[in-house]
């Protein structure tokens, strides 16, 4: 297994230079530059000049890469160009975080209830509860967070005056620079934005989930336990779920990269201090290094992503070997 | 025969059709039989109809401003001035009734939100038919060649698509919209490029957003094309075929393709939700259409800074985004299950 990772790691590291080259071409290729901003007075010619000539920006582009990559192994993702109090590497820090946690809860949330739901609709089969709960599940598949986002405000932020509407409740530093501190002011602010992004994944994970279920319980083993006198919790816990599960964790991939999209669209609606948001700002602004080191950072998460999929998937089903 | 079983007749192609019920039929049947997807089905139908009947059913046109009435509330009526009643019209019919009275409200700048709404639901149709094409068109090809051939080929082209597989696609069809946003922007007239850019233009934005959408969301399609080739090459009647002489390209066409085009044909189905999010998403992040082409995401978008004062103009596109998403999504699973044979009989 381990030795399955490990080449999986070393595959994946042509597919990171790759994305890296992409994304450094396309952000290169855009017109206009982060020194010719409209909305701002512009820079002189030859204040231009200069700055060009500090971050290399006047070299050409394969030199520019070549520079950039070599930074990029020392773990320097690079000068920010037009908050240039700033480098990536901070910006990062400070916005990694919150689209972690962000997502982390969200899916915490999605899995929390959508296998729970899931079960039960597939238990209580055909049932009125069955019913509601398939429906409940397609309406949450459907309705995209960006609609969802904004209800949500307006119900519990504005109307009931739950929730705060905007804003992240934690601030750097975190704690092990990922974490938040667990006050009631994060909790309070988590919610509308988590359940936002959380929706979804809940209702899909909820429909895998009964479909799965449906079908393991049809087969013999199932009725080979129940024959030989477990009780039902056994056999729906132990024997059935881990089958069950299966195509469960086969979207894991696809939604992973849902949330990072996710992430996206939800930061943007409640002002999150995200990687999302940073990079909408950004990508009009020509901030060429965070572009490109943000784009580096989903890949990789991707990547990750997948790969755990492809280890839990192991364990879910023995059968599946990878040596 | 109704529109849906005319749909799904073509859907299966030239299946082999043996006596008694065809697996089409019996597909059907079961279609039928799912209220919701039916229902979900007749609303996408009944939404490309107003699409298309758009300026007959709106008083305004998208874009008529009346600064008089700004950010109006739902079922508020109007004074019609001289000037405004000009803009209110019905294929240049001046329209009394539907002038005093502003169903939806209004957006910041006077221009009528129901009628923007209506004009709405040909931006994400377009792109909902146009992105479901090209990446059907695109992934099935790149499928069913990269399976056909096999050995070299075959592990060449998986490599491509594994690889764009890895990338993230959100950041990377920002990126790609903001570049053609700026090109657009440059005014080139002339050659390729300006042809393209005119053809933007006169689309509302629309054919770059096509092509951003377009460019990456064929890879599943691909995977699942080359997965069913896969499946079907080693089937006894491709044999047969080649053994009474039958080209590839015959093979191909006539006997994989009638067979793969039916799952791919029910996952794109799926997969069109998506695509009209993606829209939305672009939209609402002031990268999609141009104003003042009225798209969903980009009503969201304008109508989000003063939520908490006019929830209505979020509200309106919300909603009809959501409703749009949920039809699409009810058919899709309604013919997902209906043409899944294993999960026949057992609901």
């Amino acid at each position: 297994m381990i030795k399955y990772i490990i080449r999986r790691l070393l595959v994946s590291i042509p597919v990171v230079f790759l994305i890296i080259l992409v994304a450094f071409l396309l952000v290169q290729a855009m017109p206009g530059g982060p020194f010719d901003a409209s909305n701002q007075k512009p820079i002189p010619a030859v204040v231009r000049e200069i700055l060009e000539r500090k971050y290399g920006l006047d070299k050409p582009v394969y030199e520019q890469f070549f520079n950039y990559f070599v930074n990029l192994l020392q773990g320097d993702l690079g000068p920010m160009l037009r908050q240039r109090g700033q480098t990536v590497n901070d910006v990062v820090a400070q916005t990694f975080p919150v689209s972690f946690q962000l997502g982390m809860l969200a899916m915490i949330l999605g899995y929390g209830i959508g296998v729970p739901a899931g079960i039960i609709a597939a238990l209580n089969h055909n049932s009125t509860l069955d019913y509601a709960a398939t429906f409940a599940a397609v309406v949450g598949v459907s309705v995209p967070n960006l609609v969802l986002g904004p209800v949500l405000i307006l119900l519990f932020g504005v109307s009931l005056d739950w929730f705060p509407i905007a804003f992240w409740g934690a601030d750097p530093p975190f704690i092990l620079g990922l974490f938040p501190t667990p006050n009631a002011e994060f909790w309070s602010h988590a919610v509308l934005p988590t359940v936002a992004l959380g929706t979804g994944i809940s209702a899909g994970v909820a429909r895998l989930t009964r479909a799965g279920l449906l079908e393991v319980l049809s087969e013999d083993y199932i009725r080979t336990a129940r024959a030989k006198g477990l009780k039902e919790r056994m056999v729906i816990l132990i024997h059935a779920l881990k089958n069950a599960l299966i195509p469960v964790a086969t979207v894991l991939g696809p939604q992973l990269a849902a949330i990072l999209t996710g992430t996206l669209i939800v930061e943007q609606i409640f002002a999150l201090n995200g990687m999302g948001r940073r990079f909408i700002h950004s990508v009009q602004e020509r901030e060429y290094f965070l572009l490109v080191g943000l784009t580096l950072i989903y890949g990789v998460l991707l990547i990750l992503g997948n790969l755990t999929v492809d280890v839990l998937y192991a364990w879910l089903d023995p059968r599946i070997r990878y040596d | 025969m109704t529109t849906a079983e005319k749909g799904l007749e073509q859907l299966a192609g030239d299946k082999v059709l043996g006596k008694g019920r065809s697996p089409v039929q019996d597909a059907v049947r079961e279609f039928r039989r799912n209220k919701i997807a039916v229902a979900g089905m007749a609303f996408i139908i009944f939404v490309v109809l107003v699409a298309i009947a758009a300026p007959l059913l709106t008083p305004y046109g998208f874009a008529t401003q009346n600064l008089d009435y700004p950010r109006a509330k739902p079922m508020t009526s109007v004074v019609i001035t001289t000037e405004f009643a000009e803009k209110c019209h019905w294929y240049d019919t001046p329209l009394e009734w539907g002038c005093t009275l502003i169903l939806f409200g209004s957006d910041n700048v006077g221009r009528d939100l129901y009628s923007r709404m209506i004009y709405g639901t040909r931006v994400s149709l377009s792109v909902a038919v146009v992105a479901a094409s090209v990446s059907l068109l695109i992934g099935s090809v790149y499928g069913t060649i990269s399976g056909f051939a096999g050995g070299r080929a075959d592990n060449l082209m998986m490599r491509i698509v594994d690889f764009l597989y890895a990338i993230p696609t959100l950041p990377i069809i920002i990126m790609m919209t903001v570049y053609f946003q700026a090109i657009s922007r440059m005014g080139i007239h002339t050659g390729f490029i300006g042809a393209l850019i005119t053809l933007n233009r006169a689309m509302g934005g629309l054919f770059f957003l096509f092509v951003a959408i377009g460019a990456l969301n064929w890879i599943g399609m691909a995977r699942m094309a080359r997965g069913q080739v896969l499946s079907y090459k080693q089937k006894e009647f491709v044999e047969a075929a080649r053994a009474v002489g039958a080209s590839n390209g015959h093979i191909i066409s006539r006997h994989l393709l009638p067979n793969i085009i039916g799952p791919l044909l029910i996952a794109e189905s799926l997969a069109i939700p998506g695509y009209i999010f993606l829209e939305a998403i672009l939209s609402f992040i002031g990268l999609g259409v141009q104003p003042p082409t009225p798209s969903w995401g980009s009503m969201i978008n304008e109508g989000y800074q003063g939520i908490l004062s006019n929830p209505h103009l979020v509200l309106v596109p919300g909603i009809a985004l959501a409703l749009l998403t949920l039809a699409f999504n009810f058919m899709g699973d309604g013919l997902r299950d209906a043409f899944d044979a294993r999960l026949r009989g057992r609901q």
